[in-house]
């Protein structure tokens, strides 16, 4: 269960968010500038809010009255960057394993045979194509087990094609994980077809539908 | 022909000793500058680079005024550990140190700017520690600029004439590094002299700009297709 209610002034608009939701799939949708990206920062920790809460199950990342930061490695969120965010002098492997849970082999070979990327662990980033690269971002940020999965964006460097097959592919991950996925797009049929859940935008504030 | 070494092995010396301190000093700052902000700051960072724009003599008297005998450092050192700095290599490691510093400094501080912040939180976000992010993240991804800075450094470090002289003097077998002794060379005519040290810190200075074109390039195409 993630819990979510904060507000934090931006240069632009004051940013508000209000939501409880749990193990879905949950999509943020509204054009660039609205604030989603800094929703999730903040959710991660590498943004804080000034006033509010965030609670995930039973942990508390942030509460402004008792000065409460919970620190990003604490957190246990796993954060699929736009553009991903492979470290650029790591090949593949060394990606995924820099931050693996040591009882999460099993499940990072499954994850990496299902999405068709175990041939590619000697590559270098700049070797891949934006696919690949998007699945080695999902499996790395997975294999630390985490307890929430942040994305930003994902899909959408990637080519119609094979944007419809990774949607299908993280559909299929999230039935098998059961975490909260919280997704930010501003494609409105990747939304529908992705999303148990939509947060919009209204003046500022978010909350569900 | 002069078959005396010394000029050389003293630069050298003067060089490396200069260089590791500038490299790690220059690193930590630069680290630390890029990440906090604080009052002052803006002039800390004026400070650092002064050295480049000055005269290397009024950088000199500055040494001379605060490590001289008479000088708040100068005094310090010879009380507690009876170090004198004044004619002595170690003030030409000192004299190095603060002319080479901003070079170092601006280099580490281009190549830490330039890391997309996202590579040190995507790992922070996977548990790992700032210890670990700066290890293997931040370091190795500046390190072509950082490298640069080195070499600059010394190469820099190797070529220190002005402030060198007023801190250092000219002490033969002692204080005569390269620079210092092409200058006392060609004071009493001994041009041979003089021509074989500035053959041997051209080609020094023209191998390092040629590494560094060569290596700035390289570093440029290293990561390509990365975005």
């Amino acid at each position: 269960m993630l819990q979510v209610d904060f507000q934090k002034s931006l240069p632009e608009f004051q940013l508000s968010a209000r939501f409880a939701v749990k193990d879905e799939i949950i999509v943020l949708f509204g054009p660039s500038g609205s604030g989603k990206t800094t929703i999730l920062n903040c959710i991660a920790g590498l943004a804080h809010p000034e006033y509010g809460t965030i609670r995930l199950a039973d942990r508390l990342f942030f509460d402004h009255k008792d000065n409460i930061k919970l620190p990003v490695q604490k957190r246990n969120v796993g954060y699929l960057f736009q553009d991903y965010a492979l470290f650029p002098h790591m090949t593949v492997e060394k990606n995924i394993r820099y931050g693996m849970q040591r009882d999460a082999q099993g499940q990072v070979e499954e994850l990496l045979q299902s999405v068709g990327i175990d041939h590619l662990l000697q590559k270098y980033p700049h070797q891949l194509s934006g696919g690949q690269k998007q699945r080695v971002a999902l499996v790395r940020a997975l294999a630390t087990k985490p307890d929430i999965l942040l994305l930003d964006e994902p899909l959408s460097a990637l080519d119609a094609d094979t944007r419809r097959q990774c949607q299908a592919e993280l559909l299929r991950i999230h039935e098998k994980w059961r975490i909260p996925f919280l997704l930010v797009t501003h494609d409105r049929d990747e939304a529908e077809r992705l999303g148990d859940l939509i947060l919009t935008n209204r003046d500022g504030h978010w909350s569900l539908d | 022909m002069d078959s005396n070494l010394t000029p050389l092995l003293l630069s050298l010396k003067v060089a490396a000793i200069s260089t590791s301190v500038v490299f790690v000093v220059g690193l930590l700052m630069a680290r630390l500058l890029t990440q906090k902000e604080f009052w002052g700051k803006h002039f800390l960072e004026s400070l650092i680079l002064l050295p480049i724009v000055l005269p290397p003599t009024v950088v000199g008297f500055g040494l001379l005024l605060a490590f001289g005998k008479n000088g708040f450092l100068g005094q310090l050192l010879y009380d507690m550990f009876g170090i004198q700095i004044v004619f002595t290599l170690t003030g030409a490691v000192i004299a190095s140190i603060v002319v080479s510093f901003p070079l170092m400094y601006q280099s580490a501080q281009a190549a830490f700017t330039g890391i997309d912040r996202r590579f040190e939180d995507a790992a922070r976000t996977m548990g790992s520690s700032e210890w670990r992010v700066f290890w293997t993240i931040s370091f190795p991804l500046a390190w072509p600029g950082l490298l640069a800075g080195l070499v600059l450094s010394f190469a820099r470090g190797l070529g220190e004439f002005g402030a060198t002289l007023m801190l250092a003097g000219y002490i033969p077998g002692k204080t005569d590094t390269i620079p210092v002794a092409i200058y006392f060379a060609v004071e009493a005519g001994q041009m041979d002299k003089a021509m074989f040290w500035v053959i041997v810190i051209v080609a020094l200075g023209m191998g390092t700009t040629v590494w560094l074109n060569w290596w700035s390039r390289r570093s440029m195409r290293r990561f390509a297709n990365t975005k």
